[in-house]
Parts: structure tokens; C-alpha cells; sequence
């Protein structure tokens, strides 16, 4: 192909998603959008994959037989939505196989968040209610992206959400109107996790160089800072109903711009973490290197029975 | 050894209804795709029914062609009923 009528089809399906068509996988698309897709819906199938780690360590711990069956419920559904996000990322000619292999070098990223550690059963409150709830503002902005098959992901994978977030909510109101102790152990989770939950929505609008493209391309429909501003404002008043407050000083409503003010981020803590130095980096992808390394003997023996019993159903046959 | 090949699933959420693609996911064979269907996109009951068929089985028209492709039903509005004029005081056909 020349390179005018790259240029030609280029404008051909820029003008398709402007006009608000899905772009499908067999259709022909720039191979940047191609990369981009891959990378970020890649990323997001690891985010949710590396996510049941934290939490799953609590299923046998849970307080009760209520609080366990919802957990278990909520990793399961983590385990699925990476599922659907895998697929969803497949078609776009990538193998599965490959996507673990960047996932296991480190080549491909994930929520850092789940870099964090769950150290209380709080912290399962915390996660549900803040990590869950950064993740749905996110995630509700993609359900309109361009590419279909994410958008169709996303929109099973909001459907489902939205319990994650009510079963971590009452889990931490239970434990704020509980004993001092529990009361105290939910204001720690939510000390613990504030920060990061705010730094999920990514870089500050003026360090991040790609949000006009992504915007373009309906990957991204409102900027980070807009996202996160939301967060704030919907979470806020929340706490105050069950009566935990914010590790910010300089949280604030604002009347003028009808929003919360909040304090600086850490940043430098942010791509420490991101680079691989926060508290569990390594210990989260060890697990899933180990899970994929202990389960090739079992995916060897399913191919295998598969194979005989079909070779055995051909003998049949003849 | 070989990785475990692709199918593609299809849910019928309620008698009645047609079966409907939904995605795709890895099995060694179709009993294991049918199990992991079920697992992967019914977790809240959104179906009665599943198909799985081998991704490789499935032969799609290419977009790039859709033009030829769809072509010879452009032209043929006498195809639809607003193509025909009827009296105004012929309420319903």
C-alpha cells in the first residue's frame, strides 16, 4: 500500500469513529490503534487477574459465612472479567499465551494498586469500596470506547461491578459502627488506601502525553484529573456517613467550583511503584508465574485426554 | 505441548430468544468449553442455553468486501413496504 492511501484509509476510519461506529476486529485500523488497544485492554485484563490476588489471600479468613460467600463471589467475578478482557484483546491478533509472557517479564504493566498489601480484613472493605469504586468511574467512562469488543466487555463487566463496591461498603460501615477497635481498624484501611485509589486514575493531566489520542479514539472520555475529581466527590460524603474521615489536611469543599479540594499527591511513590518497587511487586507476579508453571501439567493432561478422545472417536467412526 | 485452542460462545439468555454471541475463551475440548461457558458468562444466570463452536470453523466475510459484498440488496426498495402507495383512507396494511 502507498503511503497516500494509508493516509486515505486513515482518514476513512478516523472519520468512522468520530461518527461514533464501532470499529470491529476484522476491519482494517492503523496499526497504532491496533498497539494501543493491545496494550491497554492488556492491561486491564492483568489489572483484574493480579487483583484477585490480594483478596483471595482473605476467602478462608472472612468473618463470616456471608462476608466469605460475597469474597469469593467478587474474585470469581475479577477471574471472569479478565477472561472477557483476554478475549476481547485476542482479537486483535495477539495470542494468550504471549499476553502472560509480557505479564510474567514485566514488559506489560497493571493497576498498581494491587502492588499494595491487604493487611486487615478492612482493607477487604477498603478494596471493594475505594478500589472497586476508582475502578467503575474508570471503567463506565469506556463503555462508549470505539473498539467493540472492549466496549461490549465493559459493559458485562460494569453490570457486575457494581456489587464489588456495595459489598466493601458495608463491610467497612459494619466495622464503623462496630467496637472502638473495629472502628479504628476501618479509619486505618481507609488511611492506607486512600492515596493509591486517588493515583489509579493515572499521571496529572499535564504529565500525561497521551491522553489526546486516547481521547480521540474514545479510549478515554473524560482526563484523568476530571476522573479522579469525581472519585473525590462522590466518595467524600460517603465516609462521612459512617463517620471516617481522609488523611488530607487540605480536603475541602470548594463552593466555587461545586467540588472537593484535596492535597498534592506522591507522585515520586506513584513510579516507584510503577516501576517495581512498591511493597509487593514482586511477590504478586512470583504468584502468578507460579500458577502458570504449576498448571502446565494440567493443561498438558486436558490436551491430551482431548486428543485420545478424539482420536478414539475417529476409530469409532471408521 | 499444544496450548489449548479457541472457541467462541453463544448464549441463549431465555427460551424464546436466539442464541447470541458473547465472547470466546480457551479449552482442551468442547465439554471443557461448554463447563467453562458456563463459569465464564452465566455467573448470574443470563442464560438457558450454550453453543460453543471452534473459533477456527467459523468462516466470516471480510469488511473489506462488504461493499460488493452487501450490493445487490441496495437497489431493491420494492423489497419494503414503503415502497408501495396506498390511499391515505387505507389505514392499516
Amino acid at each position: 500500500m502507498s503511503e497516500r492511501e494509508i493516509k486515505s484509509l486513515e482518514d476513512q476510519f478516523e472519520a468512522r469513529i468520530a461518527n461514533d461506529e464501532k470499529i470491529e476486529p476484522k476491519d482494517w485500523m492503523p496499526e497504532k490503534y491496533r498497539k494501543t488497544h493491545i496494550r491497554q485492554i492488556s492491561q486491564h485484563a492483568h489489572s483484574e487477574i493480579v487483583g484477585m490476588l490480594p483478596e483471595g489471600n482473605w476467602i478462608t479468613r472472612a468473618p463470616s459465612l456471608r462476608r466469605k460467600v460475597a469474597l469469593l463471589a467478587k474474585v470469581q467475578d475479577e477471574g471472569g472479567h479478565g477472561l472477557y478482557l483476554y478475549s476481547a484483546c485476542e482479537t486483535l491478533g495477539i495470542s494468550r499465551e504471549e499476553l502472560f509472557r509480557q505479564l510474567h517479564t514485566g514488559e506489560a504493566k497493571y493497576s498498581s494498586i494491587f502492588n499494595y498489601p491487604a493487611i486487615t480484613w478492612a482493607d477487604m472493605g477498603a478494596i471493594g469500596w475505594l478500589v472497586d469504586g476508582a475502578a467503575i468511574i474508570n471503567q463506565v467512562a469506556l463503555i462508549s470506547t470505539s473498539y467493540g469488543p472492549y466496549a461490549r466487555a465493559m459493559v458485562r463487566i460494569c453490570k457486575e461491578e457494581s456489587f464489588h463496591q456495595r459489598q466493601g461498603f458495608e463491610i467497612m460501615m459494619t466495622l464503623a459502627n462496630g467496637t472502638p477497635e473495629q472502628k479504628a481498624m476501618a479509619q486505618d484501611a481507609l488511611n492506607r488506601w486512600w492515596l493509591p485509589s486517588l493515583m489509579m486514575f493515572g499521571p496529572t493531566d499535564d504529565q500525561s502525553p497521551n491522553t489526546e489520542q486516547s481521547v480521540k479514539w474514545k479510549l478515554k472520555r473524560k482526563t484523568n484529573d476530571e476522573l479522579r475529581q469525581a472519585f473525590v466527590d462522590q466518595t467524600v460524603p460517603q465516609a462521612n456517613l459512617i463517620g471516617l474521615t481522609f488523611p488530607d489536611p487540605d480536603l475541602k469543599w470548594n463552593e466555587e467550583k461545586k467540588g472537593y479540594d484535596f492535597g498534592k499527591l506522591d507522585w515520586d511513590e506513584f513510579w516507584q511503584v510503577v516501576k517495581g518497587h512498591g511493597p509487593c511487586n514482586k511477590q504478586r507476579i512470583s504468584a502468578r508465574i507460579n500458577a502458570w508453571e504449576e498448571g502446565k501439567w494440567v493443561r498438558d493432561a486436558a490436551m491430551a485426554y482431548a486428543e485420545k478422545q478424539e482420536k478414539a472417536n475417529l476409530q469409532e467412526a471408521i | 505441548m499444544k496450548n489449548w485452542p479457541l472457541w467462541e460462545v453463544f448464549i441463549r439468555s431465555k427460551n424464546g430468544l436466539e442464541h447470541r454471541h458473547c465472547g470466546s475463551l480457551h479449552a482442551s475440548d468442547a465439554t471443557m468449553a461448554l463447563e467453562n461457558a458456563r463459569d465464564v458468562y452465566t455467573r448470574r444466570m443470563e442464560g438457558v442455553s450454550i453453543w460453543v463452536v471452534p473459533s477456527s470453523q467459523i468462516t466470516a466475510s471480510n469488511p473489506e468486501q462488504s461493499g460488493e459484498l452487501f450490493d445487490p440488496a441496495k437497489d431493491k426498495a420494492y423489497r419494503h413496504p414503503t415502497f408501495y402507495e396506498l390511499p391515505d383512507e387505507l389505514k392499516h396494511m
